[in-house]
């Protein structure tokens, strides 16, 4: 009896063992949303093109992809023509978030008004999507980043999958890549539409 | 060149690792086990030790110095040296810039350990041959483990073609005098802890744990421990200093992971100290000895593997990850292994009285377990939980701070007791005037405290009584056994200095969280702001050029009571390398409290105005000068007499005598 | 800037010496020599938050909660633009009157419990919470069971004669100090 006493640390060590070797496979930096099979939260920004405003309401009855995206976002640059490609490829409508696109190196000199934040932003935005491609419906400008902080972004880019009743199914951190659309997105959008 | 025969150097010394780990230990097995191997090659292999651990540190300290070398000389056609240094680095920073990455650690990790290991062969003449094997052996094995870790996937010897114009600079943040010093005293006490390891595993293989051992284990795992109690401190004290807003422990994953070795190291410690004297709980020293190294090989597996995010940590690979976790799981495990199997014939001990410093001894291991395990558990949860799919948390200083002082306050405790009390068998009765009287003392003192700093509650005077208590309680057996006649060992002296010093601490810890205070200000030229007595005033900002950046200035002048005092000169820079801006805090350290203060941003407004943070910090130069005070300690015990005369002064049993033998009349000599 | 100056052109001094007979004057003069001799009184900086206490508050919320986007750091000293917004987001809510609980719970909702610093107590962190304490009881427990099993052990057994191999080889081991 007093034996197997002197095997309990090694036992104990082969646990942790265990959990150390799956550790290596996770990234302990990426956050899995709390907000999926969720609604998604509501907002009503100005859109990039029009002064009409965009709510996520607008969009119930059908599946919709939504993009956080902005353009001083190196990451964003990388993923954009597999957006571009997707959205021809596959029909599903993709929303961007222009994200905090007026940053603090903006407002060195002097502060901007609220208008002209929203001038320039649209015009940035616009030169970006005319040199890259633009994927989008539909893009809304979130300023200040409170949309954002609402659906979790603490990086950009972000992406979502919204259903027909307006619920979160899918978020995915990071830029996107061809395979995840293809093998992840696409087969989920179906489900979803179908589900419908 | 030279580059390339460091290189070169480093592949011998793993071939010659690989002698020194395997040679010696097959020296040792006896004929029964070899029976081909004839008796002279047996003993010559059990003599290679000794010559095959100084030609490894040679060799290794030969790659050491040629990327030195590198370094130095602005070698940009090494990848490692354009990662991490410049042209424009300040000499020392070049030096020191060697250990400022992953590879380059981890070269200066083999480096000391083969420093550790020519000091026990060196040292060890006194020992038999076949314990020396044992020991070198084991360390070879490590040696050999750590060589091919760098030579695999962690080559600093890397070249790049075409070579760099420029490098690409040593991080700011590590630019600085903290840097050059702390990482390698922390890794002298992590490296220092396989010797205990050594001596633990080379017991086990001889199948024989005795107080000799005990004895022969203790100096080097003083050193290691008091090595590993100035990195943590310097750690400490460089980002309190280096950060810019007066915090000086963060719970980190990266801090945890010395602190733990240092909390189970001192444990060990004390378990050795009654292996020694009594020749009891030998399992569950050999078992702390296997610990203590086990969480350094932890905290090395969790910086370098990217599977917890720490501002600490090196940039991750998986492939590193991978290794060291087996590595990892081939040295813990195969240690364990052998403790289960070979621990329960190394033999029981006696028995242990109720009251006893024995008990008191066996309290402390268990309560530096708990503390380690507390430690453990809030590190590794979030890896837990995520790995079993059930989401990310996180666990911060909150956890931390709530968890681990209720351990360690009962802990604290028992120092004084513990300290007093006679091997063997004792009463309470005998050392209670030495318990009430500092008992008495702290209490006005702790009282005096708060009132000069004028609020309390429970928990301060309740934690400035435990500090100054000890400390009392160490005064007065000091200046008892200084009156009685007879030489002092360094034991004694170490003991007494390693708690007076941890009280010391544990009175800077209170007095610093409740007692500081901290004012976020905007302040243009010519305004003020005060904090108890003191009253800092903007006199005005310049900008000044440094070797390697540009900054912003300001002068604060600082009166106490009106007499100006001091000037201080915090400053904002911008390294010519990188885009973030460092700030360097302006400090005054008092014996009694330090003033902080850190220079913010350039605010927009009509007049020019600056965001200054102020800082009252009561008690913070006591967790420096405790940290001293313990690392003389630990000094002092390791340098005890008895250990540098090897078997001679078994007999006379000079120093270390416990407090209480010399205080009570009647005591008997254990 | 000249105090002197600066007191002058405060607007009420100035009412009050337009508006006011003479007979004022001392009263002029003593404020005016008031603030000649206390040269504190002018240039107290200004906190830097809008509103301190709601400031601290904000920040002992901060402390407690985790910058995302940073490398182990806590909301309250973090520069990431994120954590900025964040702690904006707080003291908007804070001004709103919210609770702590409340402003806590708003950004798990968004963010998870990764941004706790401090778990929550609930059966996935029981371990975490009650494991330290749970090994300090079995510890002690374990340690008294000990002592007392070696004392009952003592009681039944006095200390072991050396038999004669053993004592043979006491004297080799105290004649030459040295053995294998």
């Amino acid at each position: 009896m007093k034996r197997r006493f002197f095997l309990i640390p090694l036992v104990l060590f082969l646990g942790l063992l265990i959990f150390l070797a799956l550790g290596l496979r996770h990234d302990p930096r990426e956050i899995p949303s709390p907000l999926i099979n969720k609604a998604a939260p509501a907002f009503d920004l100005p859109t990039l093109s029009s002064d009409q405003h965009f709510k996520p309401s607008d969009y119930l009855g059908r599946v919709w992809m939504f993009n956080v995206w902005a353009t001083w976002c190196v990451a964003c640059q990388a993923e954009h023509p597999v957006l571009v490609a997707f959205a021809k490829s596959s029909g599903l409508p993709i929303v961007g978030l222009s994200y905090k696109e007026i940053q603090p190196q903006d407002e060195e000199k002097a502060p901007l008004s609220f208008e002209a934040k929203l001038t320039l932003a649209r015009l940035r935005s616009r030169v970006w999507l005319g040199r890259h491609g633009d994927p989008y419906q539909l893009s809304v400008l979130d300023l200040d980043g409170k949309v954002g902080i609402d659906y979790g972004v603490y990086g950009v880019p972000e992406t979502y999958l919204i259903d027909p009743e307006g619920v979160i199914r899918y978020k995915h951190i990071g830029p996107m890549s061809s395979e995840i659309l293809a093998n992840e997105v696409l087969p989920l959008a179906r489900t979803l539409q179908k589900g419908s | 060149m030279l580059v390339e025969l460091g290189h070169f150097a480093l592949m011998l010394a793993l071939m010659v690792a690989l002698i020194q780990g395997v040679l010696p230990l097959l020296g040792t097995l006896g004929a029964a086990r070899l029976p081909w191997i004839p008796l002279s090659l047996r003993w010559g292999w059990l003599h290679m030790a000794r010559a095959s651990t100084f030609l490894q540190w040679a060799l290794v300290s030969f790659a050491f110095f040629a990327l030195e070398w590198a370094f130095l000389h602005n070698d940009f056609s090494v990848a490692y040296v354009v990662q991490h240094s410049n042209s424009l680095l300040p000499r020392p920073y070049q030096f020191a810039a060697l250990w400022g990455g992953h590879e380059g650690s981890l070269l200066l990790w083999v480096f000391l350990l083969g420093f550790w290991s020519s000091a026990v062969a060196f040292f060890s003449r006194s020992l038999p041959l076949s314990m020396v094997a044992r020991v070198l052996g084991v360390m070879g094995l490590i040696s050999f483990g750590f060589l091919c870790f760098i030579l695999t996937t962690s080559d600093p010897f890397v070249r790049v073609f075409p070579p760099a114009m420029e490098g690409r600079d040593l991080n700011p943040l590590l630019q600085d005098p903290g840097l050059v010093i702390h990482p390698p005293m922390l890794y002298m006490g992590y490296v220092g802890m396989s010797v205990a390891f050594a001596f633990a595993i080379a017991a086990l293989l001889a199948g024989r744990l005795d107080a000799a051992w005990a004895r022969w284990s203790r100096p080097w795992t003083v050193i290691a421990w008091t090595f590993l109690s100035l990195g943590i401190g310097l750690g400490s004290w460089w980002a309190y200093y280096e950060l810019g807003w007066g915090g000086w422990w963060f719970w980190d994953p990266v801090e945890n992971a010395s602190l733990m070795p240092w909390l189970v190291g001192t444990a060990l410690i004390h378990s050795l100290m009654v292996t020694e004297k009594r020749g009891t709980f030998k399992a569950w020293t050999v078992l702390l000895a296997i610990a203590a190294f086990s969480l350094s090989l932890l905290g090395t597996f969790l910086v370098r593997s990217g599977v917890l995010t720490s501002v600490h940590a090196f940039a991750s690979d998986p492939a590193r990850g991978i290794f060291i976790l087996v590595f990892l799981a081939l040295v813990v495990g195969s240690s364990l292994t052998l403790f289960a199997w070979r621990a329960p014939q190394v033999g029981e001990g006696g028995f242990v009285n109720l009251v006893s410093r024995e008990t008191f001894l066996l309290t402390n291991s268990i309560l530096m377990c708990v503390a380690t395990l507390a430690v453990l558990l809030g590190t590794l949860y979030p890896l837990v939980i995520d790995a079993l799919g059930q989401g990310k948390l996180s666990v911060g200083p909150p956890y931390f701070n709530l968890v681990f002082a209720p351990i360690m306050v009962p802990l604290i405790f028992i120092m004084v007791p513990g300290s007093l009390l006679r091997w063997r068998e004792a009463k309470i009765a005998d050392i209670l005037p030495y318990l009430w009287v500092p008992g008495l003392g702290a209490a006005v003192v702790s009282a005096g405290l708060c009132f000069w700093m004028g609020s309390w509650s429970w928990g301060v005077l309740g934690g400035f009584w435990l500090g100054a208590w000890v400390a009392l309680a160490g005064v007065q057996q000091m200046v008892l056994r200084l009156k009685r006649p007879g030489r002092i060992g360094g034991s004694f002296w170490g003991m007494q200095l390693a708690h007076l010093g941890l009280a010391i601490v544990v009175m800077g810890v209170t007095g610093v969280k409740s007692f500081e205070v901290e004012r976020d200000v905007r302040m243009g030229i010519g305004d003020e702001v005060q904090i108890q007595a003191y009253t800092f005033r903007l006199l005005g900002m310049q900008d000044v050029k440094g070797p390697n950046y540009e900054a912003v200035r300001a002068r604060v002048q600082v009166l106490k009571n009106g007499q100006e005092v001091k000037t201080m000169l915090p400053e904002k820079r911008r390294y010519y390398s990188s885009a973030m801006p460092m700030t360097e805090a302006a400090i005054d350290s008092g014996v009694l409290q330090d003033l902080y203060v850190s220079l913010g941003d350039a605010l927009q407004g009509d007049t020019p105005q600056w965001s200054m943070r102020v800082y009252y910090k009561p008690f913070v130069p006591w967790l420096w000068a405790g940290v001293l005070v313990m690392v003389l300690g630990g000094f002092l015990a390791a340098l005890d007499r008895r250990y540098r005369m090897g078997y001679a002064t078994e007999s006379q049993g000079e120093g270390g005598e416990t407090a209480a033998a010399s205080l009570t009349p009647h005591a008997t000599r254990a | 800037m000249n105090i002197f100056a600066r007191t002058m052109n405060t607007p009420w001094l100035v009412k009050k010496a337009q508006t006011h007979s003479p007979c004022l004057a001392p009263l002029w003069v003593l404020v005016v020599w008031c603030c000649l001799i206390t040269p504190g009184w002018a240039g107290q900086a200004q906190p830097l938050a809008q509103d301190p206490v709601l400031e601290q508050r904000m920040v002992d919320i901060a402390q407690e909660l985790r910058c995302l986007v940073c490398q182990n750091e806590s909301l309250a000293s973090s520069h990431a633009d994120l954590a900025e917004d964040l702690r904006r987001e707080v003291r908007t809510l804070l001004q709103q009157g919210k609770s702590d609980e409340d402003i806590k719970a708003y950004l798990v909702a968004r963010y998870g419990d990764f941004v706790l610093y401090r778990p929550q107590v609930k059966p996935m962190t029981w371990v975490l919470w009650f494991g330290p304490l749970v090994a300090m009881l079995l510890g002690i427990i374990g340690l008294v069971v000990y002592l007392k099993r070696g004392q009952s052990k003592a009681a039944q057994a006095g200390p072991q004669p050396l038999s004669e191999a053993e004592r043979a080889r006491l004297d080799v081991l105290m004649k030459d100090g040295r053995g294998l």
